[in-house]
């Protein structure tokens, strides 16, 4: 009984940082929920990663309708980049076993701090 | 274009599986410097496409633990709507600070963080001891 409690709580916890996460910063769903999964409630982790998709597509959803209906949209930029998007998508699940994604990551974390520093200052 | 392009870049590397959101968005508000809600609700309405198709191809492959998915679902609503609610209060500015601090932490995370056993070897995470250090 105590072990379910805990449990529920957990998953209480984990739905509401990632939808407050989620929808406060338009991203990074993905990045808290799949390590809570993990790390919390012992899923395997490519179980998590498709997992995280139903999770955060219905939160997605309803945080998008919240900007748009609040006037921030720019459909011009958005369908560009989405356009763009698909186009990569295809090119990145062709490459995804071709290259050292474990570097690329390190390159990417390196392009967000650099980023997020000067965002900050 | 620089938009298209910020398009495929985003798209190569969330089809490998390496985050979408936190490189899309910082690279609309670095190249592009649309308001910051703005770049938020692109990377919000990208999502939305990829992740159904993504969702039906994961479906069918029986890879979703509903069980799990469900109930972290329901207070994820919620969470959503709060979220989402603090985010159109604040000023522009003050949302760009509050994600440049996220996106600090998510950049770090990835920084130490241990990638799987394949390719990460020792040489790996020497390269990453350095990469801070530039910093």
């Amino acid at each position: 009984m105590g072990k379910n409690k805990k449990k529920c709580f957990r998953y209480i916890i984990i739905g509401l940082v990632t939808g407050i996460v989620n929808g406060l910063f338009g991203s990074g769903g993905g990045s808290v929920v799949v390590p809570a999964m993990v790390l919390l409630l012992g899923a395997e982790e490519h179980k998590a990663h498709a997992s995280a998709i139903a999770i955060i597509l219905p939160m997605t959803i309803v945080s998008a309708l919240f900007y748009i209906s609040n006037g921030f949209v720019n459909w011009g930029i958005t369908i560009k980049v989405i356009l763009g998007g698909m186009v990569g998508g295809y090119i990145g699940a062709k490459l995804l076993n071709k290259c050292p994604t474990n570097l690329l990551r390190k390159i990417f974390g390196l392009f967000m701090i650099i980023a997020a520093l000067r965002m900050i200052f | 274009m620089i938009l298209f392009i910020i398009g495929v870049a985003a798209g190569i590397i969330s089809g490998m599986g390496i985050g979408g959101g936190t490189i899309l968005i910082p690279a609309l508000v670095l190249f592009v410097k649309p308001e910051q809600h703005i770049a938020q609700s692109v990377n919000l309405i990208f999502f939305i496409p990829t992740a159904i198709i993504a969702l039906i191809i994961h479906i069918k492959n029986k890879s979703i633990d509903f069980k799990m998915t469900l109930p972290i679902t329901g207070t994820g609503l919620l969470g959503a709507f709060i979220g989402s609610r603090f985010a159109v209060s604040l000023s522009s500015d003050a949302l760009k600070k509050w994600f440049g601090v996220f996106l600090l932490i998510m950049g770090c995370y990835e920084m130490i963080r241990k990638g799987k056993k394949d390719s990460n070897k020792d040489g790996n995470n020497d390269k990453n001891k350095s990469y801070e250090e530039d910093n």
